[in-house]
Protein backbone atom coordinates (compact mmCIF):
# COMPACT_ATOMS: atom_id res chain seq x y z
CA UNK A 1 0.00 0.00 0.00
CA UNK A 2 1.36 3.41 -0.94
CA UNK A 3 1.56 6.09 1.67
CA UNK A 4 0.52 9.47 0.34
CA UNK A 5 1.00 12.22 2.90
CA UNK A 6 -1.48 15.04 3.35
CA UNK A 7 -0.88 18.33 1.65
CA UNK A 8 -1.22 21.60 3.55
CA UNK A 9 -4.46 22.15 1.63
CA UNK A 10 -5.88 18.75 2.72
CA UNK A 11 -4.99 19.55 6.28
CA UNK A 12 -6.72 22.95 6.16
CA UNK A 13 -9.85 21.41 4.68
CA UNK A 14 -9.97 18.72 7.33
CA UNK A 15 -9.51 21.20 10.16
CA UNK A 16 -12.18 23.50 8.69
CA UNK A 17 -14.62 20.58 8.41
CA UNK A 18 -14.38 19.75 12.10
CA UNK A 19 -14.32 23.44 13.05
CA UNK A 20 -10.86 24.05 14.50
CA UNK A 21 -8.13 26.36 13.29
CA UNK A 22 -4.91 24.55 14.01
CA UNK A 23 -3.70 21.02 14.67
CA UNK A 24 -2.76 22.15 18.17
CA UNK A 25 -6.45 22.81 18.90
CA UNK A 26 -7.01 19.05 18.72
CA UNK A 27 -4.92 18.68 21.88
CA UNK A 28 -6.82 21.30 23.87
CA UNK A 29 -7.92 18.66 26.39
CA UNK A 30 -4.35 18.03 27.50
CA UNK A 31 -3.43 20.26 30.46
CA UNK A 32 -0.91 22.97 29.55
CA UNK A 33 1.54 21.81 32.21
CA UNK A 34 1.71 18.39 30.57
CA UNK A 35 2.69 19.88 27.21
CA UNK A 36 6.25 20.61 26.19
CA UNK A 37 6.49 24.27 25.19
CA UNK A 38 9.95 24.11 23.66
CA UNK A 39 11.70 21.97 21.04
CA UNK A 40 13.06 18.63 22.28
CA UNK A 41 16.53 18.98 23.73
CA UNK A 42 18.29 16.66 21.32
CA UNK A 43 21.47 17.26 19.36
CA UNK A 44 21.51 17.57 15.59
CA UNK A 45 22.30 14.82 13.08
CA UNK A 46 25.55 12.85 13.32
CA UNK A 47 27.43 10.49 11.02
CA UNK A 48 26.64 6.86 11.76
CA UNK A 49 29.99 6.06 13.39
CA UNK A 50 29.86 9.05 15.71
CA UNK A 51 26.29 8.23 16.59
CA UNK A 52 27.25 4.70 17.59
CA UNK A 53 30.14 6.04 19.67
CA UNK A 54 27.81 8.47 21.39
CA UNK A 55 25.39 5.75 22.34
CA UNK A 56 28.19 3.50 23.57
CA UNK A 57 29.35 6.31 25.83
CA UNK A 58 25.80 6.91 27.07
CA UNK A 59 25.36 3.21 27.78
CA UNK A 60 28.65 3.21 29.69
CA UNK A 61 27.21 5.82 32.07
CA UNK A 62 24.41 3.43 33.08
CA UNK A 63 24.75 1.52 36.31
CA UNK A 64 23.23 -1.78 35.37
CA UNK A 65 21.94 -3.72 38.35
CA UNK A 66 21.51 -7.42 37.91
CA UNK A 67 18.37 -8.98 39.32
CA UNK A 68 20.10 -10.55 42.30
CA UNK A 69 21.26 -7.12 43.53
CA UNK A 70 17.76 -5.61 43.35
CA UNK A 71 15.27 -6.01 46.20
CA UNK A 72 12.60 -3.79 44.71
CA UNK A 73 9.27 -5.36 43.86
CA UNK A 74 6.09 -3.36 44.56
CA UNK A 75 4.45 -4.32 41.28
CA UNK A 76 7.38 -5.24 39.03
CA UNK A 77 9.44 -8.30 39.85
CA UNK A 78 12.82 -9.63 38.71
CA UNK A 79 12.62 -13.21 37.54
CA UNK A 80 14.63 -15.60 35.48
CA UNK A 81 13.10 -15.92 32.03
CA UNK A 82 14.28 -19.04 30.20
CA UNK A 83 16.25 -18.12 27.06
CA UNK A 84 13.94 -20.39 25.07
CA UNK A 85 11.22 -17.74 25.47
CA UNK A 86 13.18 -15.11 23.56
CA UNK A 87 14.36 -17.64 20.99
CA UNK A 88 10.79 -18.63 20.17
CA UNK A 89 9.60 -15.03 20.10
CA UNK A 90 12.12 -14.32 17.34
CA UNK A 91 9.65 -15.80 14.88
CA UNK A 92 8.55 -12.87 12.77
CA UNK A 93 4.91 -13.98 12.72
CA UNK A 94 4.59 -13.03 16.38
CA UNK A 95 5.88 -9.47 15.95
CA UNK A 96 2.60 -7.67 16.29
CA UNK A 97 0.53 -6.13 19.01
CA UNK A 98 -2.57 -6.69 16.90
CA UNK A 99 -5.00 -9.54 17.13
CA UNK A 100 -5.45 -10.87 13.63
CA UNK A 101 -8.91 -10.58 12.12
CA UNK A 102 -8.26 -13.03 9.32
CA UNK A 103 -8.23 -16.55 10.71
CA UNK A 104 -7.35 -17.98 7.31
CA UNK A 105 -3.84 -16.48 7.53
CA UNK A 106 -3.34 -16.31 11.29
CA UNK A 107 -3.88 -19.75 12.78
CA UNK A 108 -0.50 -19.81 14.55
CA UNK A 109 -0.92 -16.45 16.26
CA UNK A 110 -4.52 -17.17 17.18
CA UNK A 111 -3.54 -20.53 18.64
CA UNK A 112 -0.76 -18.91 20.70
CA UNK A 113 -3.24 -16.40 22.09
CA UNK A 114 -5.74 -19.16 22.77
CA UNK A 115 -3.04 -20.96 24.77
CA UNK A 116 -2.37 -17.73 26.69
CA UNK A 117 -6.08 -17.50 27.54
CA UNK A 118 -6.06 -21.10 28.72
CA UNK A 119 -3.02 -20.53 30.96
CA UNK A 120 -4.53 -17.34 32.35
CA UNK A 121 -7.81 -19.07 33.20
CA UNK A 122 -5.99 -21.96 34.86
CA UNK A 123 -3.62 -19.69 36.77
CA UNK A 124 -6.40 -17.49 38.15
CA UNK A 125 -8.90 -20.31 38.56
CA UNK A 126 -11.53 -18.73 36.31
CA UNK A 127 -13.71 -20.01 33.45
CA UNK A 128 -12.55 -17.67 30.69
CA UNK A 129 -9.83 -15.12 29.98
CA UNK A 130 -9.49 -12.53 27.24
CA UNK A 131 -6.62 -12.14 24.77
CA UNK A 132 -4.90 -9.71 27.18
CA UNK A 133 -4.98 -6.06 28.19
CA UNK A 134 -2.20 -3.46 28.34
CA UNK A 135 -1.17 -4.16 31.93
CA UNK A 136 -2.48 -5.18 35.33
CA UNK A 137 -3.60 -1.68 36.25
CA UNK A 138 -5.69 -1.12 33.10
CA UNK A 139 -7.11 -4.65 33.49
CA UNK A 140 -8.31 -3.62 36.93
CA UNK A 141 -9.86 -0.44 35.55
CA UNK A 142 -11.69 -2.50 32.92
CA UNK A 143 -12.87 -4.90 35.63
CA UNK A 144 -14.36 -1.99 37.58
CA UNK A 145 -16.13 -0.70 34.47
CA UNK A 146 -17.42 -4.19 33.70
CA UNK A 147 -18.78 -4.51 37.24
CA UNK A 148 -20.86 -1.41 36.66
CA UNK A 149 -22.14 -2.91 33.39
CA UNK A 150 -23.22 -6.06 35.23
CA UNK A 151 -24.54 -4.60 38.47
CA UNK A 152 -25.60 -1.15 37.22
CA UNK A 153 -24.63 0.60 40.46
CA UNK A 154 -22.23 3.48 40.19
CA UNK A 155 -20.08 2.93 43.25
CA UNK A 156 -17.08 0.68 43.68
CA UNK A 157 -15.18 -0.14 46.88
CA UNK A 158 -11.41 -0.49 46.63
CA UNK A 159 -9.09 -1.63 49.39
CA UNK A 160 -6.37 0.87 50.24
CA UNK A 161 -4.00 -2.09 50.08
CA UNK A 162 -4.38 -2.25 46.31
CA UNK A 163 -1.25 -0.90 44.57
CA UNK A 164 -1.52 2.93 44.75
CA UNK A 165 -0.48 3.26 41.10
CA UNK A 166 -3.22 0.82 40.04
CA UNK A 167 -5.76 2.80 42.06
CA UNK A 168 -4.69 5.96 40.22
CA UNK A 169 -5.13 4.27 36.87
CA UNK A 170 -8.63 3.16 37.91
CA UNK A 171 -9.47 6.73 38.98
CA UNK A 172 -8.26 8.02 35.62
CA UNK A 173 -10.28 5.49 33.64
CA UNK A 174 -13.54 6.14 35.50
CA UNK A 175 -13.33 9.91 36.00
CA UNK A 176 -15.96 10.62 33.35
CA UNK A 177 -17.97 7.42 33.71
CA UNK A 178 -20.14 8.24 36.70
CA UNK A 179 -18.39 5.74 38.94
CA UNK A 180 -17.57 6.75 42.52
CA UNK A 181 -14.76 5.07 44.39
CA UNK A 182 -14.80 4.39 48.13
CA UNK A 183 -11.44 3.41 49.61
CA UNK A 184 -11.23 1.18 52.67
CA UNK A 185 -8.14 1.29 54.87
CA UNK A 186 -6.35 -1.54 56.63
CA UNK A 187 -2.69 -0.63 56.54
CA UNK A 188 -2.27 -0.78 60.32
CA UNK A 189 -3.25 -4.45 60.42
CA UNK A 190 -1.63 -5.32 57.09
CA UNK A 191 -4.91 -6.62 55.68
CA UNK A 192 -8.09 -4.92 54.49
CA UNK A 193 -10.44 -4.14 57.36
CA UNK A 194 -13.37 -6.51 56.73
CA UNK A 195 -15.83 -4.63 58.99
CA UNK A 196 -15.21 -1.36 57.17
CA UNK A 197 -15.33 -3.20 53.86
CA UNK A 198 -18.71 -4.64 54.76
CA UNK A 199 -20.16 -1.22 55.56
CA UNK A 200 -18.74 0.36 52.43
CA UNK A 201 -19.82 -2.49 50.16
CA UNK A 202 -23.50 -1.86 50.75
CA UNK A 203 -25.00 -0.59 47.49
CA UNK A 204 -21.86 -1.00 45.43
CA UNK A 205 -21.20 -2.78 42.13
CA UNK A 206 -17.94 -4.33 43.20
CA UNK A 207 -15.36 -4.80 45.91
CA UNK A 208 -11.70 -4.79 44.87
CA UNK A 209 -8.85 -6.35 46.84
CA UNK A 210 -5.28 -7.22 45.92
CA UNK A 211 -3.90 -10.72 46.49
CA UNK A 212 -1.22 -10.75 47.90
CA UNK A 213 -1.84 -7.13 48.85
CA UNK A 214 0.49 -4.19 48.29
CA UNK A 215 2.19 -4.50 51.70
CA UNK A 216 2.85 -8.18 51.04
CA UNK A 217 0.15 -9.70 53.27
CA UNK A 218 -2.69 -12.01 52.27
CA UNK A 219 -6.25 -10.68 52.57
CA UNK A 220 -8.90 -13.19 53.65
CA UNK A 221 -10.68 -13.70 50.34
CA UNK A 222 -13.34 -15.95 51.85
CA UNK A 223 -14.33 -13.09 54.15
CA UNK A 224 -14.34 -10.73 51.16
CA UNK A 225 -16.61 -13.19 49.33
CA UNK A 226 -19.08 -13.10 52.23
CA UNK A 227 -19.05 -9.29 52.15
CA UNK A 228 -19.78 -9.37 48.41
CA UNK A 229 -22.61 -11.87 48.84
CA UNK A 230 -24.27 -9.71 51.48
CA UNK A 231 -23.92 -6.59 49.36
CA UNK A 232 -24.79 -8.24 46.05
CA UNK A 233 -21.50 -6.89 44.67
CA UNK A 234 -18.98 -8.49 42.34
CA UNK A 235 -15.70 -9.58 43.88
CA UNK A 236 -12.70 -8.35 41.92
CA UNK A 237 -9.29 -9.73 42.82
CA UNK A 238 -6.15 -8.05 41.49
CA UNK A 239 -2.75 -9.71 41.51
CA UNK A 240 0.51 -7.96 40.73
CA UNK A 241 2.62 -11.09 41.17
CA UNK A 242 0.85 -14.14 39.67
CA UNK A 243 3.89 -16.32 40.42
CA UNK A 244 2.27 -16.52 43.87
CA UNK A 245 -0.46 -18.70 42.35
CA UNK A 246 2.10 -21.53 42.35
CA UNK A 247 1.55 -21.86 46.10
CA UNK A 248 -1.61 -19.91 46.85
CA UNK A 249 -5.23 -20.92 46.24
CA UNK A 250 -6.41 -19.17 43.09
CA UNK A 251 -8.78 -16.16 43.27
CA UNK A 252 -11.35 -18.16 41.33
CA UNK A 253 -11.41 -21.00 43.86
CA UNK A 254 -11.91 -18.43 46.60
CA UNK A 255 -14.92 -16.95 44.86
CA UNK A 256 -13.65 -14.10 42.66
CA UNK A 257 -16.08 -12.93 39.98
CA UNK A 258 -13.34 -11.16 38.05
CA UNK A 259 -9.62 -11.83 38.49
CA UNK A 260 -7.01 -9.56 36.93
CA UNK A 261 -3.24 -9.72 37.06
CA UNK A 262 -0.05 -8.13 35.84
CA UNK A 263 1.51 -10.88 33.76
CA UNK A 264 4.98 -9.38 33.27
CA UNK A 265 6.56 -11.90 35.68
CA UNK A 266 6.02 -14.53 32.98
CA UNK A 267 8.26 -13.94 30.00
CA UNK A 268 8.49 -10.19 30.53
CA UNK A 269 11.35 -7.91 31.41
CA UNK A 270 11.93 -4.89 33.61
CA UNK A 271 13.21 -2.56 30.90
CA UNK A 272 12.24 0.87 32.25
CA UNK A 273 9.36 -0.80 34.07
CA UNK A 274 7.73 -2.37 31.06
CA UNK A 275 6.15 -3.54 28.91
CA UNK A 276 3.33 -4.82 31.05
CA UNK A 277 0.82 -7.54 30.26
CA UNK A 278 -2.75 -7.43 31.51
CA UNK A 279 -4.45 -10.68 32.41
CA UNK A 280 -8.23 -10.55 32.62
CA UNK A 281 -10.41 -13.49 33.58
CA UNK A 282 -13.99 -13.98 34.69
CA UNK A 283 -16.90 -16.39 34.77
CA UNK A 284 -18.46 -17.91 31.67
CA UNK A 285 -21.81 -16.22 32.29
CA UNK A 286 -20.24 -12.80 31.68
CA UNK A 287 -18.53 -13.74 28.41
CA UNK A 288 -20.43 -10.97 26.63
CA UNK A 289 -19.45 -8.36 29.19
CA UNK A 290 -15.68 -8.73 29.02
CA UNK A 291 -13.51 -6.04 27.45
CA UNK A 292 -11.24 -6.68 24.49
CA UNK A 293 -10.52 -9.58 22.24
CA UNK A 294 -11.36 -13.21 22.75
CA UNK A 295 -10.00 -16.11 20.71
CA UNK A 296 -12.17 -19.20 20.47
CA UNK A 297 -11.54 -22.73 19.26
CA UNK A 298 -13.93 -24.30 16.81
CA UNK A 299 -14.08 -26.82 13.95
CA UNK A 300 -13.96 -25.94 10.29
CA UNK A 301 -16.19 -27.48 7.59
CA UNK A 302 -13.93 -30.52 7.42
CA UNK A 303 -14.14 -31.03 11.18
CA UNK A 304 -10.57 -29.86 11.78
CA UNK A 305 -9.86 -27.64 14.78
CA UNK A 306 -9.38 -23.94 14.06
CA UNK A 307 -9.10 -20.68 15.96
CA UNK A 308 -11.08 -17.47 15.41
CA UNK A 309 -11.84 -14.21 17.15
CA UNK A 310 -15.18 -14.69 18.80
CA UNK A 311 -17.92 -12.52 20.30
CA UNK A 312 -16.44 -9.58 18.40
CA UNK A 313 -19.88 -7.97 18.37
CA UNK A 314 -19.08 -6.54 21.82
CA UNK A 315 -16.19 -4.63 20.35
CA UNK A 316 -15.96 -1.07 19.19
CA UNK A 317 -15.55 -1.69 15.47
CA UNK A 318 -19.04 -3.19 15.48
CA UNK A 319 -20.80 -1.81 18.51
CA UNK A 320 -19.33 1.69 18.38
CA UNK A 321 -19.92 3.74 21.53
CA UNK A 322 -21.75 0.87 23.22
CA UNK A 323 -18.75 -1.44 23.03
CA UNK A 324 -17.63 -3.05 26.26
CA UNK A 325 -14.27 -1.26 26.01
CA UNK A 326 -12.30 1.06 23.77
CA UNK A 327 -9.28 -1.24 23.83
CA UNK A 328 -8.61 -2.09 20.21
CA UNK A 329 -5.43 -4.09 20.32
CA UNK A 330 -3.74 -6.19 22.95
CA UNK A 331 -0.34 -7.30 24.14
CA UNK A 332 -0.09 -10.23 21.76
CA UNK A 333 3.71 -10.49 21.84
CA UNK A 334 3.92 -10.27 25.64
CA UNK A 335 0.98 -12.65 25.97
CA UNK A 336 2.75 -15.13 23.71
CA UNK A 337 5.94 -14.76 25.77
CA UNK A 338 4.03 -15.48 28.96
CA UNK A 339 2.32 -18.51 27.43
CA UNK A 340 5.71 -19.87 26.34
CA UNK A 341 7.20 -19.23 29.78
CA UNK A 342 4.27 -20.92 31.54
CA UNK A 343 4.40 -23.87 29.16
CA UNK A 344 8.12 -24.32 29.94
CA UNK A 345 7.46 -24.14 33.67
CA UNK A 346 4.50 -26.46 33.74
CA UNK A 347 2.41 -26.99 36.85
CA UNK A 348 5.25 -28.39 38.96
CA UNK A 349 7.77 -25.86 37.68
CA UNK A 350 5.50 -22.98 38.63
CA UNK A 351 5.05 -24.44 42.09
CA UNK A 352 8.82 -24.86 42.43
CA UNK A 353 9.44 -21.29 41.27
CA UNK A 354 6.87 -19.98 43.76
CA UNK A 355 8.41 -21.99 46.60
CA UNK A 356 11.85 -20.59 45.78
CA UNK A 357 10.41 -17.05 45.95
CA UNK A 358 8.82 -17.75 49.30
CA UNK A 359 11.93 -19.34 50.72
CA UNK A 360 14.13 -16.43 49.61
CA UNK A 361 11.73 -13.85 51.03
CA UNK A 362 11.46 -15.76 54.29
CA UNK A 363 15.24 -15.86 54.61
CA UNK A 364 15.44 -12.14 53.80
CA UNK A 365 12.78 -11.30 56.40
CA UNK A 366 14.60 -13.30 59.09
CA UNK A 367 17.99 -11.91 58.20
CA UNK A 368 16.99 -8.22 58.08
CA UNK A 369 14.69 -8.31 61.09
CA UNK A 370 17.55 -9.73 63.14
CA UNK A 371 19.40 -6.42 62.67
CA UNK A 372 18.91 -3.99 65.56
CA UNK A 373 16.33 -1.35 64.66
CA UNK A 374 14.84 -3.41 61.81
CA UNK A 375 11.56 -5.15 62.53
CA UNK A 376 8.82 -6.88 60.54
CA UNK A 377 5.88 -4.49 60.16
CA UNK A 378 3.39 -7.36 60.41
CA UNK A 379 3.39 -10.81 61.95
CA UNK A 380 1.54 -12.30 59.02
CA UNK A 381 2.22 -14.73 56.19
CA UNK A 382 3.72 -13.24 53.04
CA UNK A 383 4.79 -14.45 49.60
CA UNK A 384 7.86 -12.80 48.09
CA UNK A 385 7.54 -9.32 49.59
CA UNK A 386 7.72 -8.26 53.17
CA UNK A 387 7.18 -4.90 54.88
CA UNK A 388 9.94 -3.98 57.33
CA UNK A 389 10.17 -1.07 59.75
CA UNK A 390 13.54 0.60 59.36
CA UNK A 391 15.61 2.81 61.71
CA UNK A 392 16.18 5.64 59.18
CA UNK A 393 14.22 7.18 56.30
CA UNK A 394 13.98 4.86 53.30
CA UNK A 395 15.53 7.53 51.11
CA UNK A 396 18.69 7.63 53.24
CA UNK A 397 18.98 3.86 53.34
CA UNK A 398 18.38 3.48 49.61
CA UNK A 399 21.06 6.07 48.81
CA UNK A 400 23.59 4.06 50.80
CA UNK A 401 22.44 0.82 49.17
CA UNK A 402 22.80 2.37 45.73
CA UNK A 403 26.40 3.30 46.55
CA UNK A 404 27.01 -0.34 47.46
CA UNK A 405 25.51 -1.49 44.17
CA UNK A 406 22.06 -2.51 45.41
CA UNK A 407 18.57 -1.42 44.54
CA UNK A 408 16.78 -1.18 47.87
CA UNK A 409 13.12 -1.71 48.69
CA UNK A 410 10.01 0.40 48.09
CA UNK A 411 9.53 3.36 50.43
CA UNK A 412 6.16 2.63 52.10
CA UNK A 413 6.10 5.82 54.19
CA UNK A 414 5.20 7.93 51.13
CA UNK A 415 2.08 5.89 50.35
CA UNK A 416 1.18 5.08 53.96
CA UNK A 417 2.47 7.86 56.26
CA UNK A 418 1.01 6.06 59.31
CA UNK A 419 3.54 3.28 58.82
CA UNK A 420 6.46 5.58 59.55
CA UNK A 421 9.89 4.68 58.18
CA UNK A 422 9.38 1.37 56.46
CA UNK A 423 10.26 -0.45 53.30
CA UNK A 424 8.85 -3.24 51.21
CA UNK A 425 11.59 -5.72 50.33
CA UNK A 426 11.23 -8.32 47.61
CA UNK A 427 13.19 -11.51 47.05
CA UNK A 428 12.68 -13.97 44.21
CA UNK A 429 14.23 -17.15 42.83
CA UNK A 430 17.10 -14.94 41.62
CA UNK A 431 18.31 -14.26 45.14
CA UNK A 432 20.70 -16.75 46.65
CA UNK A 433 21.60 -16.83 50.35
CA UNK A 434 24.81 -14.86 49.77
CA UNK A 435 22.95 -12.09 47.88
CA UNK A 436 20.65 -11.60 50.85
CA UNK A 437 23.56 -11.82 53.30
CA UNK A 438 25.31 -9.08 51.30
CA UNK A 439 22.20 -6.87 51.53
CA UNK A 440 22.02 -7.44 55.29
CA UNK A 441 25.70 -6.51 55.58
CA UNK A 442 25.08 -3.28 53.71
CA UNK A 443 22.12 -2.51 55.99
CA UNK A 444 24.01 -3.30 59.20
CA UNK A 445 25.59 0.16 59.10
CA UNK A 446 22.16 1.55 60.06
CA UNK A 447 21.76 -0.64 63.16
CA UNK A 448 20.82 1.25 66.30
CA UNK B 1 -41.95 -10.74 3.92
CA UNK B 2 -44.72 -11.03 6.44
CA UNK B 3 -46.19 -8.08 8.39
CA UNK B 4 -49.35 -9.03 10.33
CA UNK B 5 -52.25 -6.56 10.23
CA UNK B 6 -53.08 -6.75 13.94
CA UNK B 7 -49.67 -5.45 15.06
CA UNK B 8 -48.31 -1.93 15.57
CA UNK B 9 -44.80 -1.05 14.44
CA UNK B 10 -41.90 1.34 15.18
CA UNK B 11 -39.27 2.93 12.98
CA UNK B 12 -36.71 0.82 14.87
CA UNK B 13 -38.32 -2.29 13.34
CA UNK B 14 -40.06 -3.54 16.44
CA UNK B 15 -43.60 -4.78 16.57
CA UNK B 16 -46.05 -4.64 19.44
CA UNK B 17 -49.23 -6.55 20.10
CA UNK B 18 -51.65 -4.78 22.42
CA UNK B 19 -53.61 -7.00 24.83
CA UNK B 20 -55.44 -4.71 27.25
CA UNK B 21 -52.74 -2.75 29.08
CA UNK B 22 -50.05 -5.27 28.17
CA UNK B 23 -47.85 -4.74 25.12
CA UNK B 24 -45.96 -7.74 23.75
CA UNK B 25 -42.80 -6.60 21.94
CA UNK B 26 -40.55 -8.27 19.40
CA UNK B 27 -38.60 -7.48 16.24
CA UNK B 28 -40.09 -7.63 12.76
CA UNK B 29 -39.50 -10.15 10.02
CA UNK B 30 -37.58 -7.43 8.17
CA UNK B 31 -35.33 -6.81 11.21
CA UNK B 32 -34.52 -10.48 11.74
CA UNK B 33 -33.71 -11.00 8.08
CA UNK B 34 -31.44 -7.93 8.02
CA UNK B 35 -29.61 -9.10 11.16
CA UNK B 36 -29.06 -12.65 9.96
CA UNK B 37 -28.53 -15.60 12.30
CA UNK B 38 -29.33 -14.41 15.80
CA UNK B 39 -27.03 -15.91 18.43
CA UNK B 40 -27.94 -14.01 21.58
CA UNK B 41 -30.76 -11.92 22.97
CA UNK B 42 -30.12 -9.83 26.06
CA UNK B 43 -33.33 -9.13 27.91
CA UNK B 44 -34.05 -6.70 30.77
CA UNK B 45 -34.95 -7.79 34.27
CA UNK B 46 -38.63 -8.06 35.15
CA UNK B 47 -39.60 -4.87 36.94
CA UNK B 48 -37.43 -2.59 34.79
CA UNK B 49 -39.20 0.72 34.16
CA UNK B 50 -39.00 2.00 30.61
CA UNK B 51 -39.73 5.23 28.81
CA UNK B 52 -40.42 5.49 25.10
CA UNK B 53 -37.12 5.09 23.27
CA UNK B 54 -35.18 3.57 26.19
CA UNK B 55 -32.78 0.85 25.23
CA UNK B 56 -33.96 -2.28 27.05
CA UNK B 57 -31.92 -5.05 25.48
CA UNK B 58 -29.75 -6.24 22.67
CA UNK B 59 -30.10 -8.61 19.75
CA UNK B 60 -26.80 -10.06 18.60
CA UNK B 61 -26.31 -11.81 15.30
CA UNK B 62 -23.16 -13.30 13.85
CA UNK B 63 -22.37 -10.04 12.10
CA UNK B 64 -23.73 -7.26 14.27
CA UNK B 65 -25.41 -6.12 17.44
CA UNK B 66 -28.58 -4.11 17.58
CA UNK B 67 -30.18 -2.35 20.51
CA UNK B 68 -33.84 -2.82 21.34
CA UNK B 69 -35.80 0.37 22.04
CA UNK B 70 -38.96 0.49 24.06
CA UNK B 71 -41.96 1.51 21.92
CA UNK B 72 -43.98 2.52 24.99
CA UNK B 73 -43.75 3.73 28.58
CA UNK B 74 -44.27 1.10 31.25
CA UNK B 75 -42.81 -1.72 33.27
CA UNK B 76 -41.38 -5.02 32.09
CA UNK B 77 -43.67 -7.75 33.45
CA UNK B 78 -42.33 -10.77 31.59
CA UNK B 79 -39.37 -11.68 29.39
CA UNK B 80 -39.09 -14.59 26.98
CA UNK B 81 -36.79 -16.91 28.93
CA UNK B 82 -36.81 -19.46 26.09
CA UNK B 83 -34.59 -17.12 24.06
CA UNK B 84 -31.65 -17.77 26.40
CA UNK B 85 -31.25 -21.28 25.01
CA UNK B 86 -32.87 -20.76 21.62
CA UNK B 87 -32.18 -17.21 20.37
CA UNK B 88 -32.69 -18.41 16.79
CA UNK B 89 -36.43 -18.52 17.56
CA UNK B 90 -36.39 -14.79 16.76
CA UNK B 91 -35.39 -15.75 13.20
CA UNK B 92 -37.81 -18.63 12.79
CA UNK B 93 -40.84 -17.15 14.51
CA UNK B 94 -40.44 -13.38 14.91
CA UNK B 95 -44.12 -12.69 15.66
CA UNK B 96 -45.00 -15.65 17.90
CA UNK B 97 -42.46 -17.78 19.82
CA UNK B 98 -39.78 -15.15 19.18
CA UNK B 99 -41.45 -12.40 21.23
CA UNK B 100 -38.99 -10.64 23.54
CA UNK B 101 -40.71 -8.76 26.38
CA UNK B 102 -44.13 -7.91 27.77
CA UNK B 103 -44.57 -4.35 29.01
CA UNK B 104 -47.37 -3.18 31.28
CA UNK B 105 -48.24 0.18 29.74
CA UNK B 106 -48.65 3.20 31.97
CA UNK B 107 -50.31 5.26 29.20
CA UNK B 108 -52.29 3.25 26.62
CA UNK B 109 -52.82 6.40 24.51
CA UNK B 110 -49.17 6.17 23.46
CA UNK B 111 -50.13 3.38 21.05
CA UNK B 112 -51.62 6.09 18.82
CA UNK B 113 -48.13 7.29 17.90
CA UNK B 114 -47.07 3.84 16.66
CA UNK B 115 -47.22 2.88 12.98
CA UNK B 116 -49.88 0.73 11.41
CA UNK B 117 -48.97 -1.98 8.97
CA UNK B 118 -49.38 0.21 5.89
CA UNK B 119 -47.05 2.90 7.26
CA UNK B 120 -44.50 0.30 8.28
CA UNK B 121 -44.60 -1.41 4.90
CA UNK B 122 -43.87 1.87 3.17
CA UNK B 123 -40.97 2.50 5.61
CA UNK B 124 -39.48 -0.89 4.79
CA UNK B 125 -39.85 -0.24 1.04
CA UNK B 126 -37.62 2.82 1.35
Amino acid sequence: MRFIPLTEKDRKEMLATIGVNRVDDLFADIPAEAKLDRPLNIPGPLPERELLNNFSMLAFMNKPVSGERSFLGAGAYSHHVPVAVDQMLLRGEFFTAYTPYQPEVSQGTLMAIYEFQTYTSALLGMDIANASMYDGASSLAEAVIMAKRVKKKNRVVISGLVDPAWRKVVETYVQDLDIDITTVDGVNEGVTNIDELSIAANGSSAVVVQYPNFVGCIDDLQAVRRVCDEAGALMIVATSEPVAMGVMTSPGKLGADIAVAEGRSFGGSLSYGGPGLGMFATKQKWARQIPGRLVGKTNDVDGKPGYVLTLATREQHIRREKATSNICSNQALCATASAIHLSLLGKNGLQEMALKNMTAAKYLAGKISSLNGFELAYKRPFFNEVAIKIPAPAETINKKLAKDGFVGGFDLSKTYPSMGDSMLFCATELHAKNDIDALADALSGFEV
Amino acid sequence: MNFPEKLLYTKDHEWTLIEGDIAVVGITDFAQSELGDIVFVETPEVGTKLNVGDSFGVVESVKTVSDLYSPLTGEVVEVNEALVDAPETVNTSPYADGWIVKIKMSDTSETESLMNVADYKSLVKK
